[in-house]
């Protein structure tokens, strides 16, 4: 068992890391640019130093001098200079060297820039496109605000680990081996005390930053509280004001908001400590050199230009090492969010089986013996809840089956099988189009051809015209098709009356739509389609009853060559269909025309007679 | 409206005269921040001059004779330095927090007074906004970004003092490259300023689209529009690509200039100093140093150009906050009124009356203060207590606008709401308001134990007046079922109960108080048969004897009403018992069909189970 688990681990690392890599891939360029510009600016400031120190030293101090070897043609010219000239000339230099610096930090400043927003966009369109492909029942498992936490912070974390903390490491180790090569290259004694400040100053660093990382957490957690408490309190406004309640609700946002705000001043007060004890350190350690150059310089060993260089390469070491510290130990807490980004892309996503095929639709559907309930998450007892038992239904093409039942009755369920929202298992019967099981058709292709309009549809923050129509590859070449659906959908005349008429917004950005709005734009969405098979669960809900007349006869006529399959619990809805199915507890009670449920004299019956002939008060 | 797209307004001052008040109390503190931070940045003018001496007195005289005052002496300042600056920040923490939680608290009991019409007209997510994030950016602004302004300007004007004392003619030429360089870096802050906006947008697009692609799924996949959706997808991430990568250019351009500066002034130190060195006029250590404050002078003009940039921005947070704190209540309570019945947070209970429930609505006509058009015209209507009133419509038809006046959350235009007989701005909100109850379709419970929640209008109930409302409602099974009893958690919202057990509890709730009003606005979310069968008995029992104001949906709910009002896009179209409508075949009759046939539908299926 545990054997098992340990290898599942290893198996769970190996794919986190090949997807960062995977996700590395297209931008890892950039980033080598990137650290490329900034060795070779590192190493231009670097010079810089030297140069003061050899116009210290040489030109100023009069020293003898020897330029380095790949220099020594130079040599000759140097000499014969006089001391303005050469000042000039080295001036010159340092200015060259400048913009040279100055160009290089921009490149490495845009090409990191590049590089991580290459890969964030990457990660996010990875992303989102694995969510789309995955199956439906994968949604209902999880919650939506944590699906985009994930896509959201933990991206950023991911992408700050990769493109801020791992190149800011590999350039800024780079930078102190390169400072430390030069000051040794001046003087041992003076760079052994600044090679040996450098681990303390790190560890430091990164032990504290690890150290208040518990306590960052605490501040966020009491923001959260507080946060929380003011969205209760205004979501909850009419509560609180109609118990009179507003002194207690003062009282304990009072008592929260010092509990946040003492728990940061702890913080910060640690912090302070903290940037205090690092100032002093540096500070010491500057000293340290500072008087030690000075007796060295005294003592003959140490020029006055390589005391001033010296000076000057440890004073670019102290920045870079401390944000080292804080980078170690910020990069620990990266690999919780690459394994939470790596339990989305590892879902597994929704596949045709091999050799699947284009729907066919010259045929009829028939549920064959279908029974289905959802996986044991769903139900509190933790055993499979049956949604279906043993259903079969023919639907015979171009004809129009309505069907009737309660809440929970397993009509919706019997739709989402159809369109494979959630697959059938094998052994459960099966669903046939034109004779072929639909586990052998492609997904999207079956889609295609199965249009549904939903009780609550969902409708998306574009404009009206792209709601309706969705499914065209170019909306505005469709314009026609467009408000020829909104008609029949009775809608034309609200959207025209609308100031933006079918530009306008749904959604956040934009107007919010009634219930019945939304329900009608769905069946011109869906109309628009037309696909040859079209399903209404109970669409028409939050319509009023005219509305409701005048859409069904537009209906009648539009999908007159369709296969439609209407779910109402209103018997004026249904009656009209080929055929009628009466749906109690996941079986088919009753099934034939208006006419001969009628005479069966059943439940079909006994609900016609409730919904047309009225009692006696309503009537009377 | 999302905060971030708002345009910068131009506030007199950037609005700082508005803060004064606020910032008052915290005076000394912050005085105190300011001179240590002045004291700090002297301290670290002070420290190259170590060096200049150094080179000069130790290295040039080739001496180590004052070696050790020296070294005690730096080791003093640098300890003085670290007293300096540990003191400054940390208050200016506490001077960023102390005033971020002022603030919170003051806009927060602001809230707390003012009227609905300030909610309809804002969205939680805009106040939320106010209290939480305006504060904080505030606090920062007066703490933070002060301090930068302090620390670098004294570094600036200290280290251009003691370079002008040493060789003015020298300092005169670094001082050429400063407005060079400040003019290029407010240039790019103002760029950066406008791309991070820009970035800001395009981030929440984002979350937006991750949003609809998950709450969407079934429709995306049975439209089978993925394609689609994702090329909308990677439309918008190439775009906040393409941002910032702008921003990082302006970025780049900003410290490459500060960068190049730093050299270019040290290149004319060198060059210029270089020779007057050689003629004997400036001696090497303070060349250097010389060097030390070329180079250190162009950092601060960073921090100093950003914190102003953040001014600017801040001054929006100014804006809506001192807004917020602005806006008075159009439901307020006269003073004579306080002066007697007390004020939300001290009320007089000694001087409140028994309230008996009567109401009446004389003359009232109304229009909500957003809205244009009257919803009540002259209206009038006696309500004995103990009535039961259903007020029915359609969802959105406007139903809450009754119970919002008699509940005092709006004030009619014109006319008066008389309670008891008299006109209800005579007494206070607060003595209205404990004598009502209130039941929302969507209950709303706080985050806490049921106890907590029960008690929400009676803070002074004991366990067995908890236990007998929740025995009168039947909801004492919620309780006893789970472990913990009146102590279980309840979760954010009352999330961990479900829907039944949240609404069965706030009808506890409502009771316990012992209201002489009770408003009742009934869920139309279907609940399983059972519980729906409880909360009609607990509708039952509540009721009985009390004033009531239900916003109903279910049959027997409105038929046994005292009087039914039928509201038809905002306005009372028909009123009266349920047989006087009925008999008038109007617009509650089909209202009334229609919900009879889904309910006789359904009751005939449950029958057959």
């Amino acid at each position: 068992m545990k054997q098992k688990h340990s290898t599942k681990n290893r198996e769970t690392a190996r794919f986190n890391r090949q997807m960062l890599l995977s996700f590395l891939r297209g931008c890892r360029h950039f980033f080598v640019i990137s650290i490329a510009a900034s060795v070779l600016a590192s190493l231009c400031e670097l010079v810089i130093p030297k140069i003061i120190s050899f116009t210290v030293d040489s030109v100023l101090g009069g020293e003898p001098y020897e330029l380095p070897a790949p220099l020594g043609w130079a040599e000759e010219i140097f000499r014969s200079m006089n001391v303005g000239k050469l000042l000039t000339l080295l001036a010159g230099l340092i200015l060259v060297i400048a913009v040279l610096m100055g160009l290089c930090k921009y490149l490495e400043n845009v090409f990191n820039r590049k590089g991580s927003e290459t890969l964030v966009e990457t990660m996010r369109n990875r992303l989102y496109g694995h969510i789309g492909r995955l199956p439906f029942a994968w949604f209902m498992k999880n919650q939506t605000g944590d699906i985009i936490q994930r896509c959201t912070s933990d991206v950023e974390t991911v992408k700050a680990f990769l493109s801020e903390q791992l190149t800011s490491v590999v350039s800024t180790t780079l930078l102190i081996v390169m400072s430390l090569a030069f000051m040794f290259g001046i003087n041992t004694t003076l760079a052994c005390i600044a090679l040996v400040s450098i681990p303390v100053v790190i560890a430091y660093s990164a032990f504290f930053h690890g150290k208040i990382g518990a306590r960052f957490q605490y501040c966020d957690e009491n923001e959260g509280k507080l946060s929380s408490i003011v969205q209760e309190n205004l979501t909850g406004v009419r509560v609180v004001r109609a118990f009179g309640r507003e002194k207690y609700e003062v009282d304990k946002f009072t008592a929260q908001n010092d509990v946040y705000c003492n728990a940061w001043v702890k913080l910060s007060f640690l912090m302070s400590m903290f940037w205090c004890a690092g100032d002093l350190i540096s500070g010491l350690q500057v000293m340290i050199i500072l008087v030690t150059g000075a007796v060295l310089c005294v003592d003959g060993s140490l020029s006055t230009g390589d005391f001033i260089a010296i000076m000057s390469y440890n004073g670019m070491l102290t920045w870079p090492v401390r944000s080292l510290g804080r980078v170690i130990s910020e990069m620990s807490k990266t690999g919780v969010s690459i394994g939470r980004i790596g339990e989305i892309m590892a879902a597994e996503e929704e596949t045709d089986v091999p050799g699947a095929v284009d729907a066919d639709l010259s045929g009829d559907i028939v549920f064959d013996h279908v029974s289905f309930g959802y996986d044991s998450r769903t139900s509190s007892d933790g055993a499979v809840h049956e949604i279906l038992h043993d259903l079969s239904l023919e639907i015979k093409k171009g004809s129009t089956v309505g069907i009737l039942g309660m809440t929970g009755s397993g009509k919706s369920t019997l739709v989402s099988l159809l369109c494979r929202l959630y697959e059938l298992p094998e052994g459960n019967g099966k669903i046939t189009l034109s004779g072929r099981d639909i586990r052998e058709i492609k997904a999207s292709s079956l889609r295609k051809n199965i249009g549904i309009v939903l009780q609550e549809p969902f409708l998306f923050s574009r404009t009206l015209r792209e709601n309706i129509g969705m499914t065209f590859d170019d909306v505005n070449a469709n314009e026609e098709a467009i408000t020829e659906a909104a008609r029949a959908a009775c809608l034309d005349e609200t959207i025209r009356n609308f100031t933006n008429g079918y530009e306008t917004t749904v959604g956040e950005r934009g107007v919010t739509l009634s219930g019945g709005q939304k329900q009608r734009t769905a069946i011109a969405r869906l109309l628009a389609a037309a696909p040859p098979v079209m399903i209404f669960d109970d669409s028409l809900s939050a319509v009023d009853s005219e509305t409701d007349a005048k859409i069904r006869a537009a209906l009648r006529e539009k999908t007159a060559d369709s296969t439609v399959i209407l779910i109402s619990h209103r018997i004026q809805t249904l009656m009209s269909a080929d055929k009628i199915v009466v749906m109690a507890g996941g079986r088919i009670t009753e099934m034939g025309t208006h006419e001969e449920l009628l005479k069966q004299n059943g439940i079909y019956k006994k609900i016609n007679d409730i919904q047309t002939g009225l009692p006696e008060e309503i009537a009377g | 409206m999302d905060e971030n797209t708002t345009k910068i307004t131009h506030l007199k001052l950037f609005g700082l005269p508005k803060l004064l008040p606020h910032l008052k109390p915290h005076a000394p503190m912050m005085i105190g921040m300011i001179l240590l931070g002045i004291a700090g940045s002297v301290v670290d003018i002070i420290f190259p001059k170590y060096q200049e001496y150094a080179i000069n007195h130790f290295i040039g005289g080739n001496t180590l004779d004052t070696i050790v005052p020296f070294t005690v002496t730096y080791l003093l300042f640098l300890i003085m330095k670290i007293i300096f600056d540990m003191n400054s920040t940390y208050m200016s923490s506490k001077i960023e927090m102390y005033i971020g939680r002022d603030l919170k608290k003051k806009s927060f009991d602001h809230l707390q007074t003012l009227s609905f019409s300030y909610f309809n007209r804002n969205s939680v997510g805009y106040v939320h906004a106010r209290v939480m994030s305006d504060t904080g950016r505030i606090g920062t602004l007066v703490s933070w970004y002060l301090m930068d302004c302090v620390w670098n300007i004294t570094y600036m004007v200290g280290a251009l003092a003691v370079m002008l004392r040493t060789n003015w003619k020298l300092t005169l030429i670094v001082l050429v490259v400063i407005p060079i360089v400040s003019a290029i870096v407010a240039l790019m802050q103002k760029k950066l300023t406008d791309a991070n906006r820009q970035i800001r947008e395009m981030n929440s697009k984002i979350t937006g689209s991750f949003n609809e692609g998950i709450t969407g799924a079934k429709t995306v996949k049975t439209l089978v529009t993925e394609d689609k959706m994702y090329n909308r997808f990677t439309e918008e991430t190439s775009g906040m690509k393409r941002v910032s990568v702008a921003e990082s250019r302006y970025r780049g351009i900003l410290w490459t200039s500060l960068t190049a500066a730093s050299y270019i002034a040290l290149a004319l130190v060198l060059y210029r100093g270089g020779i007057l060195n050689v003629e004997g006029v400036m001696a090497l250590g303070t060349l250097s140093l010389f060097m030390s404050y070329a180079m250190g002078i162009m950092q601060p003009i960073r921090w100093i150009v950003n914190s102003l940039s953040q001014l600017i921005t801040v001054q929006v947070n100014i804006e809506r906050l001192t807004g917020l704190l602005e806006t008075a209540s159009d439901v307020a309570d006269s003073e004579e009124v306080i002066a007697k019945y007390g004020d939300m947070f001290e009320p007089k209970r000694e001087n409140w009356e028994e309230l008996s429930g009567d109401i009446e609505f004389e003359n009232v006509s109304f229009k909500y203060p957003d809205g244009d058009e009257y919803v009540l015209r002259d209206f009038n209507l006696k309500i004995p207590h103990g009535t039961n009133v259903a007020i029915v419509g359609e969802t959105g038809a406007g139903k809450s606008t009754l119970v919002n006046l008699v509940c005092r959350f709006f004030e009619p235009t014109s006319g008066r709401l008389l309670i008891d007989g008299r006109d209800a701005r005579e007494r206070s909100q607060l003595w209205l308001h404990s004598n009502i109850g209130y039941v929302l379709q969507t209950p709303h419970l706080f985050s806490g134990t049921i106890r907590d929640n029960l008690k929400y209008g009676a803070p002074d109930a004991t366990d067995e007046e908890i236990m007998a409302a929740l025995e009168t409602v039947s909801a004492a099974g919620i309780v006893k079922k789970s472990e913990k009893g009146l102590d279980t958690e309840v979760g954010e919202g009352g999330d961990l109960l479900s829907t039944g057990e949240k609404q069965l509890i706030s009808f506890a709730r409502a009771i316990l108080c012992q209201p002489k009003i009770l408003v009742l606005d009934e869920a139309t979310s279907s609940i399983d048969t059972f519980t729906e069968q409880l909360i009609q008995n607990a509708i039952e029992k509540v009721i009985e004897g009390r004033t009531t104001f239900m916003i109903a949906h279910r049959l027997s709910t409105v038929r046994n009403a005292d009087i039914i009002l039928v509201v038809r896009d905002g306005v009372i179209v028909e009123s009266g018992t349920h047989r006087e409508l009925i008999a008038k075949k109007g617009y509650y009759h089909s209202l009334y069909t229609r919900q009879y046939e889904r309910e006789a539908t359904d009751s005939a299926f449950a029958e057959m189970k």
